[in-house]
């Protein structure tokens, strides 16, 4: 690899030195270059193969794909994830606007409140699953406590509802990521020019129009993070599945990735799960590949 | 003006209730007895909280406990001071296609664990290596590379002049990188460190696939535990005990260092 270095550090001096601290960076290239991107190779060759119970090395052309999209459970699961995901998004991104505004009114306890609103993100998606599970559970649960509040007729049972199973996922799902997409709306209010405000207030501006007309539009860059954030998570979405529904009931809120999984480790179809992780892939990639080019591009004009 | 004030109070406090219901609930129940389970009031204060709960979650769990502590501190020590030392490098030095170091670290943020999970696997079996704690310690190392992109960001900021300053007196690459770029790293490794505590302590999948039963990281067990409880007695006291012990390391780091966790996501966020 030819090397040199950046002008901060280039000197006749420095090249005299034995250490040439690129090398450094050899091993971890190979690691990454390898478990990163020659295990999505192979992946992707797994995805064109006969494999199943054993990996094979014969080639079947886009036969994997074509049995994927045969398959109802596959199609449910991404018609599941086009509803769950729908709703990850729009709430959290509401909620987290709004509680951020209200806690930008120079609130007492602020510093409280935050921390009560993004502590679900410390924990794990299991612990969420487990939690909610319970919440949710249709004799138990948050069901249970209302009915003994007086509410006798009180049911919960989306847990065992085939329509609504979805739902739960979307419910502990928010409550775990809300907290944190109002922490990226709040740093974007606290990073409005102060100056900018003043004179927007001096110009009569007040309350919902200050809001509305000054302080919004800037917020462009935190929606963007937020939706970085929450877009590949919503595809990913995998652990909170297995601790809540398990996909159930029947398959009915089962998600791409459980289904990858319950392919390649438990059905022992690995051609199958390598295609549905391949297409999972693609999703993922058409949102980041976009935006490391932007990085890349305006990294390298700075 | 007042009736708008106790309007944004009102709405606050309520979701502040809302945020806070599943932790205090997990609290309650987990210190009920197994008696006041079955006369089952889920939303109650327990009468006589007692620890029993408690003690059977840490016999179900207290060795997956004790494997994720032995899994998350060497992880988070080994895999920070790498991305430290990459971070140096790539930042520092520009060389041919150095850019696309960057854009590949910054697209493997984004893949999913399932694109190289069964190359993984097959790899493994391959080279007869056993599911143990070391192997999943490995891997977790391997898959953090990408957190180098956090300590490039940081010493993007830091002032050429400094470094010169230092060869000037004849420091080689080691001694710059020990004595002046590590000590002026604390902001970022305090944030990196906490980040990937959580991340590592509450990671499943890794932790699931790549362990056996004596090597199973907390998740796992209590997804397990979560998962055999079904049908016979639904002993949720335990599992709200065996939840919250499985939350209260994380939970602790971030009652501690709350501000830098912050800090952390949304920088995370932002800057990839």
């Amino acid at each position: 690899m030819t090397t040199t270095t950046s002008a901060a550090l280039a000197s006749p001096r420095w090249q005299r030195y034995r250490e040439r601290p690129e090398l450094l960076l050899l091993p971890s290239l190979a690691l990454g270059l390898i478990f990163f991107y020659g295990f999505m190779l192979w992946t992707g060759w797994l995805s064109l193969t006969r494999s199943s119970l054993l990996p094979s090395d014969e080639f079947v052309g886009l036969l994997q794909y074509q049995r994927l999209f045969a398959d109802e459970r596959w199609l449910q699961a991404l018609a599941n994830l086009a509803r769950f995901a729908g709703l990850f998004i729009a709430i959290p991104l509401a909620l987290g606007l709004g509680l951020a505004i209200l806690l930008d009114q120079k609130i007492r306890g602020e510093g409280g409140l935050r921390l009560i609103y993004l502590h679900p993100m410390a924990l794990s998606l299991i612990v969420t699953g487990t939690v909610w599970r319970w919440l949710l559970d249709p004799e138990l649960g948050l069901a249970q406590g209302l009915r003994q509040l007086g509410f006798a007729g009180f049911r919960l049972d989306w847990l065992a509802d085939e329509e609504m199973a979805l739902y739960t996922l979307v419910i502990a799902a928010v409550w775990q990521i809300t907290g944190f997409v109002m922490a990226v709306f709040l740093a974007g209010l606290r990073a409005v020019d102060d100056a900018v405000l003043q004179a927007a207030r001096l110009d009569g501006a007040s309350g919902f129009t200050l809001y509305r007309r000054i302080v919004l539009p800037t917020l462009g860059p935190s929606l963007f993070s937020a939706l970085l954030v929450l877009l590949p998570a919503a595809i990913k979405s995998f652990d909170l599945v297995v601790a809540l529904t398990d996909g159930g009931p029947g398959q009915a809120s089962e998600l791409p990735a459980l289904y990858m999984f319950q392919m390649a480790f438990e059905r022992s179809r690995l051609g199958l799960g390598a295609a549905s992780a391949m297409v999972m892939l693609m999703m993922v990639l058409s949102i980041a590949l976009p935006y490391a080019y932007a990085r890349a591009r305006r990294g390298a004009a700075a | 003006m007042m009736l708008r004030r106790t309007l944004i109070y009102a709405l606050l406090a309520l979701f502040a209730l809302y945020f806070a219901l599943p932790l205090g609930f997990m609290l309650m129940n987990s210190l009920k007895s197994a008696a006041e389970l079955r006369e089952g009031a889920f939303l109650a204060w327990p009468r006589a909280p007692e620890l029993s709960a408690w003690r059977a979650a840490w016999d179900a769990l207290g060795g997956s406990f004790l494997n994720s502590l032995l899994l998350a501190v060497p992880v988070v020590t080994l895999s920070s001071l790498l991305a430290a030392l990459n971070g140096f490098i790539l930042c520092k030095l520009r060389f041919r296609g150095s850019e696309w170091v960057f854009i590949g670290l910054l697209v493997a943020l984004f893949l999913p664990i399932k694109v190289y999970l069964l190359p993984l696997a097959i790899s493994l079996a391959k080279l007869g290596l056993s599911k143990s704690l070391g192997v999943l310690i490995a891997i977790h190392v391997i898959y953090s590379l990408p957190l180098a992109l956090f300590f490039r960001n940081h010493y993007l900021g830091f002032p050429d002049e400094l470094l010169r300053a230092a060869r000037m007196d004849g420091a080689g690459f080691w001694a710059l990188f020990l004595r002046i770029v590590l000590p002026l790293s604390k902001p970022v490794f305090v944030v990196v460190v906490i980040l990937q505590f959580t991340t590592i302590w509450n990671e499943y999948l890794f932790g699931l696939v790549f362990t056996e039963a004596e090597s199973r990281p907390i998740t796992a067990a209590l997804a397990q535990l979560g998962a055999t409880g079904e049908g016979g007695v639904r002993d949720y006291n335990v599992e709200m005990a065996a939840a919250l012990l499985a939350a209260l390391p994380t939970l602790a780091v971030y009652l501690i260092a709350g501000k830098h966790f912050t800090r952390g996501l949304v920088a995370g966020a932002v800057k990839g």
